[in-house]
This record gives C-alpha cells, structure tokens and sequence, in this order.
C-alpha cells in the first residue's frame, strides 16, 4: 500500500469527502437497525422470551395464516399436547389486549394468561387467581409497585411482582392466571378454559406434524410464530427494506467514487505497469485503499450512531447491541470492499503502452 | 548486461488489414553504450522502444535482455522482467503526484516487494547523481521541468537495469537543460553498465551516443558509429 498511503494523504479532500458520505450512510444505517431492533423488541419480546419452543395455534383456515388475535386453543388441546410422545411441556398461553387502571393511572396492556406457577411468566411462581406479574414497563405505565391493586377489565388484581420487560405489540405485559385471564375474554360462566395457544418444549422425537393433524393445530418454531403478530410483519419489513437501500446505497457510492478514482489514476497506473508492477499489487493497493477508507468511515459513523442510540434509548425503543452495532458496520465494510472491488478492476484493463508518450 | 533485437517484426491491424511497424530489425545494444535511435515521426521508434520494454510482443523475431530470451513469455514473466532488468525513462516525466521525489524512486523497491524505506539510501543517492541533493521531499508540482526530468532518469536506474530505454527525454526542456539532462544519461549509462537505446530528433545529441541508428518505415536503414552526424 506504498502508493495508496501516499495517495489517501495528497488526496485527502477528495478522501475526506467521501469517508464524510460513508460516515453519514453509517450513522443512518446504524440508527435504523438500533430503531428496528428496539420496534422488534417492543412488538415480540413477550414471545421471544418465552421458555419454549414451538406454540400450537389453532389451524387457520384454507388460505390464511396462523395469527394470535384468531387462535383459541380449548383445555382437551393442550392436554392432548402433552401426551404427544417428545413434547416435555404443553402449557397453555392466552393473550388479550385489555386495559390496565390503577387509582392514578390508565394504560394499554396485553394480558398473558398462565397457569398458575407457570415457568412461562417471569416470577411464575407468583402468578395465582387474583395476583398478577407486571413487566417493568407495565408498572412504569401504571406507576405500580408489588402490593398494589390494578384493575382489569373491572377485575382487582393483586400485584404480586414486578419482573421482566415483556411487551407484545408495543404493549407492556401483565401475567395473570389462566383464571382471571377468562374473565377478561369471556362472559361469566361461560363454558370451559380456553387460551390463546399452546406453549411447548420439545425433543427432537416429537411428531409435530402428526399432532396437528390429529389435533386440529398448526405448530411452528418460537421465532416464527412472531409471523402471526399483526403487526410485526409489516414494520419489521419496511425498516428492513430501508435498511437493505441503505446499504445497497453505500455499495453504490462506493463503488462510483473508486469508478471515477480509478479513471482519474489510470495515467498512474498505466506508469506503475510500464515500470513493472504487476496487476496484483495495483488491485491490492486500491483495495487496501478502500479498505482504509470504510473502515475509518464505519468506525467514526458506529461511535456516532452508538453516542445518539444511548441519548435516544430513553425516548424511543432502541436496541444497542453486538447485533445492532458491530453486524451493520460489517455489512457495511463488506458490500463497500464489494462496491470498491468491482469498480477497481478496470486496473486490469489498463494499458501500460499508454504511458509511452503520455504527458502527465 | 546487453539488448540484442533480431529479426524483429511488428504488425498492428489497421482496418482490414494490416500494418507493419518493424519490419525484419535487427538491433544489437552492447552494455555500457548508448543507441541513439532516430527517424521521422510515423517510422517505428516508438514501437521499437514498445518491443525492446517488452509492453508488446512482437509477432516474429526475438527480444533477448541480457541474456534473457523472451520469446513466449507469460505476462507475469514479462512484467517481472520489466521490473527488474529494464529502465525506462519517459518522454514526459510521467511521476505520480502523490509521492515526493524520494518516493518516486522509493515505489519500484516497493513494486520488487521490497521495503521501500531500505530503498530509500539508493534514492537518495540516484537522486544525488542526477544533482537533486536536498529536494527529496518535494512533489512534482514542487519542481521544475527539467529537476521532474531528472527524477525520471533517477527512477529508471533504481533496479540498477541491464537495459535503460530513453524516449526523448529533452523534448520538454531548452537547449541548456536538454544537453545536461543528455550528459547526465551518457555518464550514469557508462557508470551502471547498462545498454541504453535513446530515442531522439535532436541531432546535436549524436555526437554523444556510441552509435546511432536510423529507422525509416519500420526497417533500420543504417547503423552509423557516433560522431559521423
């Protein structure tokens, strides 16, 4: 990289320039992903959370995908669940949107039923009737602390612990017993225990396929049951979009700036290879060059992005971690040496007769 | 250490057909001389100096460079032999702009994979004998055209060539500077040991050479010992 130190240091308005431009596409790019970790987190977490594998949703009909607000799972499921050979747990799940009260306080909030002492709840040895969890962010919402009374759906209910940040859909969380969970979907007396879906832990032996066709249910892994999430899939998707043109961005005005750099040596190039170089050392010395630059550019951008991700995190729903910071600047390195790559093999091209008789 | 041509034919395409640009040459350059090569515009010289650098391959006939024949060479061959045996010095200066005069010369030990800051006492003195003592750091935009001249001169002995190709060199400077620049050439040229073909339309340059040579539509037309122009 004899020549491309030199050049990065004589050039350094035009280096500067475009290191500014790969600076700024990082800050966004950054920004974006700690954004769509932070939505992601804030619409799922209750589910990803969850100490189980697979969930068993009612079987949707011909046409239609699974979805929690649709699923309704009756007690002879999930206690067939667990009868399947290969399924260790089958614990029921309800999920409610509802209204939380306190005496000062009013929030939205999505109800997760239990049994009680469930291991699905955080704290679920203090999920029983009338004695509900609340996420943290719940009892922020609902400015209430254990030994408080909420109300739900015109149920008092004891709060019995404040654990975990579990959100669904951009609501804070509240277990309750599978009890009290009727009395918010349901008229009083009327008919048997119902929930939402089926939570399962299972081993490899398990027949899931079998089981859904014998029960009348669709199982899919834990991760992909955030599909039927009404909302996730689209917001997920569209922040994921914008941050593919991001980085599709990047490579692209990476890949024109070394174009036109490169055209702009060709004199150069065409003296080195008359003198000797070989094409190896021209492509190893622009792509160190690039190199250079994305790295200095990625780096100062993921500082920034990290310094206003940690004053954002109060405000929105942000996500700083190796996965929101370290892996968009990878990518970004990667598909600008990619961008870089491709634009700088016209040095093959470059003919070292040119250099007879140039005037430079 | 010499460059010896023969029977050397050279054709490029030309619509249909075909034109020749060496036709049958033969040139023996003996280490430690200078060839002066003269002959109008159009006549072959820069496609000889082409050859003779190896940055084309002639379609018959034989290249040997000190000792090396070659013929069929791959690309990478050629290029490292560029590399290590020949020195070319451009009709324009043709130095990068990012690089000072040192570095100039520093960047072909760093093309050999060597460490150019080992190279850099060689620079040093290459560019001492070519009377730039005290301007090694300075870029080109930072010197005259007759000092960019010598640093170009400097730059072709740096790997010490067994061949130094010279392609009018003085064809930017005035009469003053252009004949330093000529015995600089002849001196560092008997000094190295390195056979030189020089490329000129100065006559006045003749009576300095150890030979000239003529080319005329491709074919040498005469080999003339120096001081007969």
């Amino acid at each position: 990289m004899f020549v491309a130190w030199r050049d990065l240091r004589f050039a350094k308005g035009r280096f500067v320039l475009m290191g500014a431009v790969v600076v700024l596409i990082t800050v966004l790019v950054g920004l974006v992903s700690g954004l769509t970790a932070g939505l992601a987190r804030a619409n799922t977490s209750a589910i990803t959370d969850l100490p189980a594998d697979h969930l068993a949703f009612t079987a949707p009909i011909d046409g239609e995908g699974i979805s929690f607000p649709v699923s309704d799972v009756d007690a002879g499921t999930w206690t067939a669940w667990a009868q399947v050979p290969g399924v260790i747990t089958a614990e029921p799940l309800g999920i409610v949107p509802t209204r939380a009260q306190t005496s000062e306080r009013t929030a939205g909030v999505a109800a997760f039923g239990v049994q009680p002492g469930s291991r699905l709840a955080p704290s679920g040895g203090q999920v029983r009737n009338g004695a509900v969890v609340l996420s943290t962010t719940a009892a922020d919402a609902l400015d209430a602390r254990a030994g408080d009374t909420v109300t739900l759906a015109g149920q008092d209910l004891r709060v019995a612990d404040v654990a975990g940040d579990a959100s669904y859909s951009h609501m804070p969380v509240i277990w309750t017993s599978l009890d009290d969970f009727q009395q918010l979907t349901r008229e009083p007396g009327e008919g048997a225990a119902r929930a939402t879906v089926v939570a399962l832990t299972t081993t490899a032996a398990a027949d899931l396929a079998a089981a859904d066709a014998a029960l009348g249910t669709t199982t899919v892994s834990r991760d992909d049951a955030l599909s039927a999430i009404g909302s996730f899939t689209s917001e997920n998707g569209s922040l994921q979009v914008m941050r593919g043109f991001l980085f599709a961005i990047s490579a692209l005005v990476i890949g024109a700036f070394f174009t036109v750099w490169t055209i702009q040596r060709s004199g150069d190039i065409a003296v080195l290879k008359a003198l000797g170089a070989s094409t190896g050392y021209l492509l190893r010395d622009a792509l160190g060059q690039a190199v250079v630059l994305l790295v200095l550019g990625t780096v100062v951008g993921t500082a920034i992005a990290v310094t206003a991700g940690a004053a954002l995190g109060g405000a929105v729903p942000f996500v700083l971690d190796l996965g929101t910071v370290a892996g968009p600047a990878l990518v970004m390195i990667a598909l600008g040496v990619a961008g870089a790559a491709l634009s700088i093999r016209r040095i093959t091209s470059v003919d070292p007769l040119t250099a007879l008789g140039s005037a430079r | 250490m010499s460059l010896h041509l023969t029977d050397v034919t050279l054709t490029y395409p030309d619509g249909g057909a075909r034109l020749t640009a060496l036709d049958g040459v033969d040139l023996d350059v003996p280490a430690g001389t200078i060839t002066a090569l003269v002959g109008p515009s159009g006549s072959g010289k820069s496609s000889l100096l082409a050859v003779a650098a190896t940055l084309i391959s002639p379609d018959s006939g034989s290249v040997v460079i000190a000792g090396t024949d070659t013929t069929g060479m791959s690309r990478h061959r050629l290029t490292e032999l560029r590399r290590t045996r020949i020195g070319m010095v451009f009709q324009q200066p043709n130095l990068l702009p990012s690089l000072t005069a040192a570095e100039q010369l520093q960047v072909i030990a760093s093309l050999d994979g060597r460490s150019p800051r080992t190279a850099r006492g060689r620079a040093l003195e290459l560019l001492a004998a070519v009377g730039l003592t005290g301007q090694a750091d300075r870029r080109p935009h930072q010197l005259s055209g007759g000092q960019r001249q010598r640093i170009n001169i400097a730059r072709a002995l740096m790997n010490e060539p067994a061949v130094l190709l010279v392609d009018e060199p003085t064809s930017a400077l005035d009469q003053e500077r252009g004949a330093a620049i000529l015995d600089l050439l002849t001196t560092l040229t008997h000094r190295q040991g390195a056979a030189t073909v020089l490329v000129t339309h100065d006559r006045s340059h003749l009576t300095a050479v150890d030979q000239v040579v003529e080319i005329q539509d491709g074919r040498l037309r005469s080999s003339v010992p120096a001081g007969r122009h």
